[in-house]
């Protein structure tokens, strides 16, 4: 079985967030870049797969030459071979159709990506991949078991959750719960060492025009300082609400 | 041209979160000056979407819509895009329609962009202010391409009722097939998602143990509200992953969000920015949320929650 789980690389969650050329570009200085934690999830159920379904995982990223060192940590975690699409990420139907143009001359069976990136949170990777291939595809993933080209899968809906069946090859979008967090991978010695003897590919890309251009960035406007009610005076907070805010 | 407007319904009812997307895609096709079509599938309440502008109304009965599946949704919706001439698609932010958005954006090869938080600021070229980084920053984003979908944040426009004399039109669909089967769906009924919730009541370690949380759940009833957990909490297992709100969890955009003993992460703070008014409730009067929040109480959980469920009863 043939995984692909495609990667982003993505800020750290507690980076400050600026930006810089006149507000249209994320300013990278001092960032740390980390693999997308839902990709981590999708990864490690992956690498899990190995075992369980002698699959073997390939990782994908698109982007520049920046972005290996979450390519080798990938491998330290497990998978068996990186390749790296070599442009800038700019908008997700191009990352999409790049990775596209690979599933046209590498076959996957199950394509694993996270259900959103924390730093666009659009969402979107794993829907267009799946249109544009005509593969089956669930999201917000939070169970996944295959068996002789067949998947039993799990969603997370508003309120519950909802159990499906289909054919392979599928694309999911993975979140917390198909793996959990104290399940997470962290790289050894020897998975490092090995990491370095693993193959990591660097494609030529095709290099698309995107579709949706981030033109300016802005920040929330600063917030006016919190009204403190004290403990013992809570039909103060309570009027707030009902008159003030008109919340409830 | 025509904005259409996909108007989710759930057993047979239109969702709150139609009204929402048919008010601003009615303001959108004025802008625009063009027409405001809605479609709902299985839907027996459509004539509603009237109250809010709608120029016509697709209704789609069909049993291969039965249970919702990205897939046979969005070769549904591509369908009627085919015969209707349309120009935008407008969808809400529910998990569903996200799920079924980047599908149909892939069918039909158009331009899909999320998130979206206010009307275009300009037309040609077509730019939308969406927000992104977990809500620590918004883009103005121009889209290119043909068909657009954009999918609009809950409760980021509001409803804005206007008279529509839509009339209702039938379509039989081709069915598409699929080996993509729902076998079952496990949902708790009575309770209010933190999706569909107005208020969302959310508590983290300071409760101490998961023992303690029967009186965030009497708070969240008196208030008609939702129930939510900090990270830990839900790592420790002391809550299901679903209450998780955060920048790994859930995003929350309800209009009043209580943080109970919540210190108020960064992470945390990110996903829970788009509420609208933010109380929380602390013993530590240093706790980060205090900066993050519109009103605080500090004050020991333990004493301040009791109180406030009695005060609020007694309203």
């Amino acid at each position: 079985m043939n995984i692909l789980v495609c990667i982003s690389n993505v800020p750290d969650t507690t980076s400050k967030i600026n930006f810089t050329d006149s507000d249209s570009k994320f300013d990278k200085n001092g960032v740390q870049f980390i693999i997308n934690p839902n990709d981590e999830f999708g990864l490690t159920k992956a690498v899990w797969m190995k075992d369980s379904n002698n699959a073997s995982v390939t990782v994908l990223t698109v982007g520049d030459s920046s972005a290996e060192a979450i390519l080798r940590k990938c491998l330290a975690i497990g998978a068996d071979k990186a390749i790296r699409i070599d442009c800038e990420a700019k908008d997700a139907y191009s990352v999409a159709k790049e990775i596209v143009y690979h599933c046209e001359s590498v076959k996957y069976d199950l394509i694993i990506c996270g259900r959103e990136s924390i730093d666009y949170n659009g969402g979107l990777v794993p829907g267009l991949l799946a249109g544009y291939l005509n593969y089956n595809f669930i999201t917000n993933c939070v169970s996944l078991e295959v068996e002789s080209e067949k998947a039993k899968c799990a969603r997370e809906i508003s309120g519950g959750t909802e159990y499906s069946e289909c054919d392979l090859p599928l694309v999911i979008g993975a979140q917390k719960g198909l793996v959990e967090e104290s399940d997470l991978i962290i790289p050894n010695m020897r998975g490092i060492m090995m990491a370095r003897q693993k193959p990591l590919d660097v494609n030529k890309a095709q290099n698309l025009n995107s579709r949706a251009i981030d033109k300016k960035f802005f920040k929330p406007e600063e917030k006016s300082e919190v009204k403190l009610v004290k403990s013992d005076e809570l039909d103060k907070l309570i009027d707030l609400l009902e008159n003030e805010a008109k919340v409830i | 041209m025509s904005v259409l407007v996909y108007s989710e319904s759930e057993n047979g009812k239109l969702k709150k979160s139609s009204f929402e997307t048919a008010s601003y895609g009615k303001a959108l096709a004025e802008k625009l000056g063009s027409k405001l079509i809605c479609v709902s599938f299985n839907c027996s309440d459509s004539e509603l979407l009237n109250k809010y502008g709608a120029d016509k109304i697709i209704h789609v009965e069909s049993s291969s819509l039965k249970e919702f599946t990205a897939k046979t949704y969005s070769h549904a919706l591509s369908q009627v895009i085919e015969n209707e001439d349309v120009s935008v698609v407008i969808l809400s932010s529910s998990a569903d329609a996200k799920y079924l958005g980047a599908y149909l954006a892939g069918i039909t090869d158009s331009s899909y962009v999320s998130n979206v938080v206010e009307l275009p600021e300009s037309l040609n070229p077509f730019i939308v202010r969406r927000s992104c980084f977990t809500n620590k920053a918004f883009s103005s984003t121009e889209i290119n391409g043909g068909l657009k979908i954009i999918s609009i944040s809950s409760n980021s426009y509001g409803i804005e009722e206007n008279n529509g004399d839509g009339i209702i039109e039938n379509l039989d669909l081709n069915e598409v097939s699929t080996t993509f089967k729902v076998s079952n769906v496990e949902k708790q009924s009575g309770k209010v998602t933190i999706a569909d919730a107005d208020i969302v009541v959310s508590a983290g370690r300071g409760l101490k143990g998961p023992e303690n949380w029967h009186m965030i759940e009497e708070l969240a009833d008196v208030l008609g509200a939702a129930t939510a957990c900090s990270k830990p909490v839900s790592d420790m297992g002391w809550r299901p992953h679903s209450e998780h709100v955060g920048q790994t969890g859930k995003p929350v955009a309800s209009n009043l969000y209580i943080a109970i003993g919540i210190s108020g992460a960064i992470q945390h703070l990110a996903g829970i920015n788009s509420s609208k008014v933010k109380v929380v409730i602390n013993s530590d009067p240093e706790a980060p949320f205090f900066k993050a929040a519109d009103y605080g109480v500090v004050g020991d959980a333990f004493d301040v929650i009791p109180e406030l469920i009695k005060k609020l009863k007694a309203r």
